[in-house]
């Protein structure tokens, strides 16, 4: 066991602070430049000197780096701010996907595109019917001649309103069971028949859309994986997202709360002293640097050439609720002031903003009680509630309202 | 960076396994527990004779001078069999303190004995209710005769010596070794919640004792040597942790009720699934506790209260919540579950409470963050 580099280790981190600390963004960069097209920029840049998704074979404009590197990029490019949050649901959850069922012309044409920001995709899952229980989805795909013709309605779809494609799950065949019926397939945003509708979310933001589907035609060849076996490829992305999403960015954490409680009294005392605050922020560290730990065992068995697990599910399940307590506590620390909005103060508008965001992260990609489920189930082999959709015709299942 | 053990150190740990699967079955705790020993005297021979006792004491004194890592990985087995030994007491405390402050007579004198299981060693610290510390300690060492009373003494009716924590000059702990075969030793026996790891009340009357190395040893010192031992003690409460949610997950899988095992009921496997969360970061965390340890990292004292907090969370809820998953069977003497609920809540105490160690990492962030500043 060894927390510190190995030589190489150590060697490939100084190529990337160097490569970094030469090549990182300028104020005159974010100039006049929206958030996604700063994004961009910063993604370009670096998939021109290879260092935009690493792992990712060079065929695809990776550079083949080991666990261990991307790592080691992830930390040194985190010391900088830079936005990456348009590309984690394309290079995290989506090329994972394409690389394992995509034709070989649509990895050749959409990986390295991926890689380099020039596109952004969205991922088409969730449905008013099916969230939770994302195989109860409803929207239809029906052959016709070399095309399949969708029609249907997807909700939550993250980035929808700016994204250039899009891996969406259907259902090709009612009349067998809901996991045997789905097929999955790359949809072109920008084809007819396509509406997109922001939802507003409760902090005010609009980062989710209702994406409705009319007679929108895909071809054939865009089929990810075999007629029926979309529940198989869903499983791909998803085990992927829990990978990707983990604890969810910059936001309230342990480091925040020992800042304010450092800053503001209780009883004439700074609230540091106080033993319920020590005990709270002791707890945090717990959960935070155990989730930091857990990640650096993961990281070690990937580079030992095992498979992420639903073990890894714990990242979210952990994350999110953590974050919404952490900033909860740190408005507490403010008192009443704690409710007061400003953007001028970084030290409680991270708080604020966490709190607000964090219900989102709690129920986004598999919900607390899913991730929950996931454990109980698949990492501890405990029994499957009795289901009583199991094995009936998808059209047979009966539905509220 | 590689946050795994090695492949020797996981052998080490199927070995462990299989050997107190065969030597320490619960009916080795079982029959502590029920009768009148304060330890098994056969398990604690045959610990000492696989070389565990020695791991870390060097080879000149007739140690393995093997590392912190393989400690580690014998403790949690020793977690997970709930053994009724001092390992504890005389491995990862009275050892560790006289490597730590001994000078080279005393540990050539001591060390020896103490690897090879014949002297049983103990820390003694608690003198009444609450925490010990530097200000509040009664026990007096005054021209190497010890007198004064400490109770509750781990170990203490079975231990040979005693690191016995003394009055200091402000600030500082006087560590005085004592030899309990004097007849100025009175020991008195206490009872505990878990009478499978004997405790005592040990009294000292002008009792001939050696300075444990060259004079008073500063509290903050003190404390170091106590953050090691949390690390070990971390690991041996996960051993108890794991133990306790397997023990709850088979019982959930063929248990039935309303038709069907509890186990599928949501409210049984969000309480397990729970367990396992709490488990695992107290794994993580503890890895990272045993790497502070073993590298000789400054950041030790985060690493370890760190550890300890996460393991004592994770041992006493999973230790409490096996015994609701086994509903009133559960409850019963003759159930196993109380092995780990009574153990879990003995560890959690034996150096220092949940909220001390709480306040330790916060102390250690507070410095982390003083200095970032």
């Amino acid at each position: 066991m060894d927390f510190n580099d190995t030589p190489q280790e150590a060697a490939f981190r100084t190529d990337v602070a160097d490569w970094l600390a030469q090549n990182q963004l300028t104020d005159a960069d974010r100039e006049g430049r929206s958030a996604l097209e700063i994004a961009k920029l910063w993604q370009r840049r670096k998939y021109e000197a290879g260092w935009a998704c690493i792992g990712w074979d060079t065929e695809y404009g990776g550079r083949g780096a080991s666990p261990i590197e991307r790592v080691i990029w992830d930390q040194e490019e985190g010391k900088y701010n830079v936005p990456s949050r348009f590309f984690v649901i394309g290079q995290g959850m989506i090329a994972p996907t394409l690389m394992v069922w995509a034709q070989p012309q649509h990895k050749e044409n959409f990986l390295p595109k991926l890689a380099s920001g020039e596109e952004i995709w969205c991922q088409l899952f969730s449905e008013p019917a099916g969230g939770s229980d994302l195989a109860a989805l409803r929207t239809k795909a029906e052959k016709d001649g070399d095309d399949w013709v969708i029609n249907g309605q997807k909700i939550w779809t993250s980035q929808a309103h700016y994204a250039d494609y899009g891996i969406i799950v259907t259902r090709t065949d009612p009349t067998v069971a809901k996991h045997k019926g789905l097929t999955m397939f790359i949809v072109d945003m920008k084809a007819p028949g396509i509406d997109i509708k922001p939802i507003k979310q409760l902090t005010g933001e609009s980062d989710f859309n209702e994406v409705y589907f009319t007679d929108v035609r895909i071809p054939d060849h865009y089929r990810l994986g075999d007629v029926g076996q979309g529940w198989t490829a869903a499983l791909t992305t998803l085990m992927n997202e829990r990978l990707a999403i983990g604890g969810g960015g910059p936001g309230a954490d342990v480091k925040l709360a020992l800042e304010i409680a450092t800053l503001v009294e209780i009883d004439g005392k700074p609230a540091i002293e106080d033993s319920a605050v020590r005990a709270k922020i002791a707890d945090f560290h717990v959960l935070e640097a155990g989730l930091e730990y857990n990640g650096y065992r993961a990281i070690t068995a990937l580079s030992r050439g095992e498979l992420p697990g639903p073990e890894n599910s714990i990242g979210k399940l952990v994350g999110a609720p953590k974050l919404q307590a952490i900033a909860s506590f740190c408005m507490d620390l403010l008192e009443e002031s704690g409710i007061v909005w400003s953007d001028d103060n970084l030290l409680t508008s991270l708080a604020q903003r966490s709190y607000m965001g964090a219900p989102g992260l709690r129920i986004a990609g598999g919900t607390d009680e899913i991730m929950t489920n996931i454990i109980a189930e698949r990492v501890l082999g405990l029994p499957q509630d009795p289901r009583l959709d199991k094995g009936i015709p998808f059209n047979e299942v009966p539905t509220g309202n | 960076m590689n946050f795994e053990f090695s492949e020797e150190q996981l052998m080490l740990r199927e070995q462990a396994r299989g050997f107190l699967k065969q030597e320490c079955s619960p009916s080795v705790t079982r029959s502590v527990l029920d009768g009148d020993m304060h330890y098994d005297r056969g398990l604690w021979q045959k610990v000492a004779e696989m070389g565990w006792t020695a791991t870390t004491i060097p080879e000149e004194y007739g140690g393995l001078g093997l590392g912190y890592y393989e400690l580690a990985i014998i403790a949690e087995e020793l977690g997970r069999a709930v053994a009724p030994i001092p390992f504890s007491s005389s491995v990862y405390l009275a050892t560790e303190a006289i490597m730590a402050f001994g000078s080279s007579a005393q540990k050539n004198k001591w060390l020896p004995g103490l690897a090879s299981g014949e002297v049983i060693g103990t820390l003694a610290l608690s003198e009444r209710s609450g925490r010990a510390t530097a200000e509040n300690l009664s026990v007096t060492c005054e021209d190497g005769l010890v007198t004064g009373t400490k109770t509750p003494v781990a170990d203490g009716m079975i231990a040979n010596i005693a690191v016995v924590a003394c009055k200091a000059s402000a600030g500082h702990v006087q560590l005085a070794l004592v030899d309990l075969a004097q007849d100025s030793v009175d020991r008195t026996m206490v009872t505990t919640l878990d009478p499978s790891r004997g405790h005592a009340s040990i009294s000292l009357a002008k009792t001939s004792a050696e300075p444990l190395g060259e004079g008073e040893v500063s509290w903050s010192a003190f404390e170091a040597l106590l953050d090691r031992a949390a690390v070990l003690m971390a690991w041996e409460q996960l051993g108890i942790a794991d133990m306790a949610l397997e023990q709850a997950c088979d019982y959930a899988k063929q248990r039935f009720a309303f038709g069907r095992a509890i186990g599928s009921f949501q409210a049984i496997k969000h309480k397990l699934a729970g367990m396992y969360v709490k488990n695992s970061l107290a794994r993580s965390n503890a890895y990272h506790g045993v790497w502070a340890l073993a590298s000789g990292s400054n950041s030790l004292q985060l690493a370890a209260s760190t550890a300890r907090v996460a393991s004592t969370q994770a041992s006493l809820f999973a230790a409490q919540e096996n015994i609701q998953t086994h509903g009133g069977m559960g409850f019963t003497w003759e159930f196993d579950c109380q092995f780990y609920y009574r153990r879990a809540k003995v560890l959690s105490l034996a150096i220092g409470s949940e909220r001390h160690w709480q306040h330790r990492l916060v102390s250690a962030l507070q410095h982390n963050h003083a200095n970032a500043a």
